[in-house]
């Protein structure tokens, strides 16, 4: 990518760009100062609900976001777990080993319990 | 097995945050897959002069005390491939930086990046001290100005005393000067240090010199960093420098004010 192209996708002048984007980043900024830092909080809640109905693996939560001048988007993508998965996760849990015959689903399941256990 | 680069100075101002996302935009656009790590926790910069700012949902804070998972934190670039920026907390402050804290990040880091760059906050505290302690690889931004030159010093001598390396008297950090903000006609009419007088006294290996240059304030009003503007005098300069860290033998340029021939004569041979 090249420095023209940059600038003919945005013709305004730098300092005009550089005025918003300050703006926008500072408004977030102030309005967030007064209250504690919500979003890990929000995140473990929304996870919580969630494990209680579907096995998740913490490690494929993805939250985006994107702070705009008029409106912010949150965006939360939870990977669920195929049905087999499930059903052998859930199967290696209620065992007292899990089925030596599928090491990945015990290792999952293992995972799936130490999420639950820490929320 | 990743390699850990930290971009310090002692003294603010110099461009530290600047020549950071240039130079991790550097490695990156030459294949490696690079993290760049904002440690000024409480006054984050780094978001905004790379243009991800919009993006940060969690921080490198958030990481260390485990609330949200490393690759939740991590900001893919939009323009460049294999770049990534991890940003700092902007609420909390420095204290938040444990030792072991960011070593833990640092290591699962390794993992999956070629280089680590840190870009260092001003000061000797531990700010500083945190973005230092796990280097193999100092880059010591420096202005061709009486303060900075000594507080380089301060901050070279804190290397050589303090980060791991030394503690555990294993093979010493490397230190590599960038001067940035030189301004060659200055030189010429004797109102500034010259490269030389700045490598006489700190005497350490030149990575490079970056040209005083308007398109480093324009690169930033935009968020993007001044590496990609490759017209400019301090775009070029620091892809060199990239090139030099990176074991190639690139002559030094913008050093001497421009003559017409001279100019045209390097601009084909960036090309």
């Amino acid at each position: 990518m090249s420095i023209f192209n940059f600038f003919r996708a945005a013709p305004r002048a730098s300092a005009v760009q550089a005025k918003e984007r300050l703006q926008i980043v500072m408004a977030h900024e102030r309005a967030g100062r007064s209250g504690p830092d919500y979003l890990p909080m929000l995140q473990q809640e929304l996870l919580a609900v969630i494990a209680k109905y579907v096995n998740i693996d913490e490690n494929k939560v993805e939250v985006k976001l994107d702070r705009g001048g008029d409106c912010s988007t949150l965006e939360v993508n939870i990977e669920l777990p195929a049905r087999e998965q499930a059903k052998a996760a859930a199967a290696a849990k209620s065992a007292e080993k899990p089925a030596g015959n599928d090491d990945a689903a015990g290792k999952r399941a293992a995972g799936n319990a130490g999420a639950k256990k820490r929320i | 097995m990743s390699k850990i680069i930290v971009m310090t100075s002692g003294k603010g101002g110099v461009g530290k945050t600047t020549s950071s996302a240039a130079f991790a935009t550097g490695l990156a656009l030459r294949g490696f897959k690079t993290v760049v790590i904002d440690f000024d926790v409480g006054l984050r910069n780094l978001d905004l002069v790379m243009g991800c700012e919009r993006r940060v949902v969690f921080d490198f804070i958030n990481v260390i005390n485990g609330e949200a998972k490393l690759n939740q934190a991590l900001i893919k670039d939009k323009r460049i491939e294999n770049l990534y920026i991890l940003p700092t907390s902007q609420t909390r402050d420095k204290d938040a930086l444990t030792r072991e804290g960011v070593e833990k990040v640092l290591n699962e880091l390794s993992k999956e990046f070629d280089y680590i760059l840190c870009d260092s906050p001003a000061g000797i505290e531990r700010g500083a001290l945190m973005s230092l302690y796990f280097a193999d690889h100092a880059i010591i931004v420096t202005n061709p100005e009486v303060s900075s030159v000594r507080d380089s010093d301060r901050i070279l001598g804190v290397l050589n005393s303090r980060s791991r390396r030394a503690e555990q008297g294993l093979e010493p950090v490397t230190q590599q000067l960038l001067l940035t903000r030189y301004d060659p006609e200055r030189v010429e009419r004797g109102e500034m240090l010259k490269v030389d007088d700045v490598l006489e006294i700190l005497a350490i290996p030149l990575l490079g010199v970056i040209p005083e240059s308007q398109a480093v304030l324009r690169a930033s009003n935009v968020g993007m960093p001044v590496i990609l503007d490759e017209v400019s005098n301090a775009g070029l300069a620091y892809s060199d420098a990239v090139g030099r860290f990176l074991g190639e033998d690139i002559e030094h340029r913008f050093v001497t004010p421009q003559k017409k021939g001279l100019f045209s004569r390097l601009l084909r041979r960036s090309a």
